[in-house]
């Protein structure tokens, strides 16, 4: 079974408050000398037993779903051990 | 005969009876269109309420574009046929691609509720003819994700155009360039996320500036049926 993992983020230009958030409570963890903090999503999808072109279907699925090309940008990772183009 | 608005019900709408209320006040026919029909039943225009379509699952107006009523809305969209959307229906519009950018986060990440005082930007649109020039009006704003953004070129492009159809006086959630609304090329798609819906009776809004938005499409589609 092909498993592939979709990472989605915004793109470095559009202001992440949620990321800005986190950023601000780290100093209550005491921990200070962190940069900036960026928040995404990760995807997981597991197709069937006898899918064919999982990676091509995968960058669909994310292309035009699961991010936002205007805002977001993603990469696409067929995981090792699966059975893409088999 | 009173010009027919088509008011979509996604599941998790929200505003589509005081969209269809606000049709009504201003002299139009409000007809009731269902997200998983694909039929809009010769309606003249069409009005994507606010509300949280399909949860908001995933990201805002996400999974509504892909709707059966969408892929209709879209092709009478391109034969210049009026859309509104308002909220999440602005969200829907953007997610669609019939409109430019997109709405995020606020900056501050509250969930904002308060009447916003816009400028009318431009009055040369399908939805905002009835507008005196540079009006300032004042329509309830509520959500949390209102925050307009998009590419340095595309909002200068917008300007340039005259797309920027609402600018907020004291913007609320940090869109840039204070943009509230925006428009297509042909000025027949428009987008805003304070809600006229709720500002069309003075016992409940904060104004009735709402309603010159429906006597807008009103009196272009007279005047569309005149020529």
């Amino acid at each position: 079974m092909a498993r592939v993992v979709v990472d989605v983020m915004l793109k470095s230009e559009i202001l992440d408050p949620q990321g800005e958030a986190v950023l601000g409570a780290l100093p209550r963890l005491g921990v200070t000398d962190v940069a900036s903090v960026r928040i995404g999503k990760r995807v997981e999808i597991e197709f069937g037993e006898n899918a064919q072109n999982v990676e091509e279907q995968s960058r669909v699925i994310a292309d035009q779903l699961l991010a936002n090309p205007v805002i977001e940008s993603f990469t696409v990772a067929v995981e090792r051990g699966s059975n893409e183009g088999a | 005969m009173s010009a027919r608005v088509g008011i979509v019900t996604f599941p998790g709408s929200l505003d589509d009876r005081d969209a269809a209320r606000a049709v009504y006040l201003a002299g139009g026919e409000p007809v009731a269109l269902w997200h998983d029909d694909a039929q809009i039943h010769g309606v003249d225009a069409v009005f994507l309420p606010g509300g949280f379509s399909y949860g908001d699952a995933l990201r805002c107006g996400a999974i509504a574009r892909f709707s059966q009523v969408m892929d209709t809305v879209k092709a009478a969209a391109a034969q210049g046929m009026p859309v509104l959307g308002v909220c999440n229906g602005f969200q829907v519009l953007c997610e669609s691609h019939l409109l430019p950018g997109a709405l995020v986060r606020n900056a501050h990440l509250r969930y904002r509720n308060r009447p916003a005082r816009l400028r009318v930007e431009t009055t040369r649109t399908a939805w905002t003819n009835a507008f005196a020039p540079e009006a300032e009006i004042v329509l309830p704003a509520k959500h949390g994700e209102g925050r307009y953004v998009a590419d340095e070129a595309t909002l200068d492009a917008l300007e340039q155009s005259g797309r920027v159809v609402f600018r907020y006086l004291d913007n609320p959630n940090g869109s840039m360039r204070d943009i509230a609304g925006v428009a297509n090329e042909a000025g027949n798609v428009v987008g805003l996320m304070p809600h006229p819906e709720h500002a069309v009776e003075a016992l409940t809004g904060p104004s009735t500036d709402g309603l010159g938005v429906v006597a807008s499409v009103l009196a272009h589609l007279s005047e569309g049926a005149r020529r």
